[in-house]
């Protein structure tokens, strides 16, 4: 089972790194959809098959569906994604990837220090969760909803369509 | 069935996606990638919060990973509904557009 987590690691992070360098943004959703379920096989292996189906059916399901209708409703066609192609020289990402680097390098440092510990004796199952969710973490469950309710809101007071465009200052 | 694996390792993946993602925040002008990088820095932090629950083979992690993974939600809904809102008023995707808002 080792195998299948690092096999599975290096898909995740090869279509993550699809995703930031694609021009065609439908290309981009379509890795990161590939990258959300190899992160789903690695949470499956590491002992966690709840969050393994969640991450199918709400990340790369619901969310991923909502990325979607958004490109499809914008209608992205050709001239954009030759915008995105001219946007993406190599001088453009090199202060980005210096600062993701040394960031990324001084993580590694920190994590170099830590203790040889192994992962994954045996699987949490469904049922701890749901009584850990709803005994001591019952507030954590409320503030969700009321986020949630607060996302919707947010999203519909958002994109309603009845306020007109902004009129061009005259200079 | 689970793999043993050392527990760095995942975080090491974890912190290589969470890289990733930072990198296409930073680099990308289109307000669409920005939210699908910030989409990608959210599950890698989901992913260590899980690496660390299999450690210790306690439901916390993945019960923060619940959390994440809500709130993504919820962001994710309210940044599409700014990008079509955005995109409606400048007609195009570039952030920089924003810029002229004198916000």
């Amino acid at each position: 089972m080792n195998a299948t987590f690092y096999i599975a690691a290096a898909v995740a992070v090869f279509s993550t790194g699809m995703v930031v360098t694609r021009a065609n943004a439908v290309h981009s959703l379509l890795y990161l959809v590939v990258s959300m379920l190899s992160l789903a096989l690695v949470f499956f292996v590491l002992g966690a098959p709840l969050i393994a189906a969640l991450e199918v059916v709400v990340y790369a399901g619901a969310i991923m569906v909502l990325f979607v209708f958004v490109v499809m409703m914008l209608n992205l066609g050709g001239r954009i994604a030759a915008q995105e192609r001219a946007w993406l020289n190599p001088r453009a990402w090199r202060g980005p990837a210096a600062l993701s680097a040394i960031l990324f390098a001084e993580l590694l440092y920190v994590l170099g220090a830590s203790s040889g510990a192994l992962t994954g004796a045996e699987p949490v199952q469904p049922k701890e969760i749901g009584r850990a969710l709803f005994g001591p973490y019952m507030l954590a469950v409320e503030l969700a909803s009321m986020l949630l309710l607060a996302g919707l809101v947010g999203a519909f007071a958002l994109a309603r369509r009845d306020v007109p465009p902004r009129k061009e200052r005259n200079p | 069935m689970t793999a043993t694996i050392p527990l760095m390792h995942g975080l090491v993946l974890a912190g290589t996606l969470f890289a990733i993602g930072l990198l296409g925040l930073l680099a990308r002008r289109n307000i669409l990638y920005i939210l699908m990088s910030i989409e990608i820095m959210l599950n890698a932090t989901g992913l260590a919060f899980v690496v660390a629950g299999s450690r210790w083979n306690q439901a916390d992690g993945q019960i923060m990973f619940l959390i994440i993974l809500t709130m993504a939600a919820a962001e994710v809904a309210v940044g599409l509904a700014l990008l079509l809102r955005f995109h409606h008023q400048f007609k195009t995707l570039d952030a920089d557009a924003a810029s002229t808002m004198r916000g």
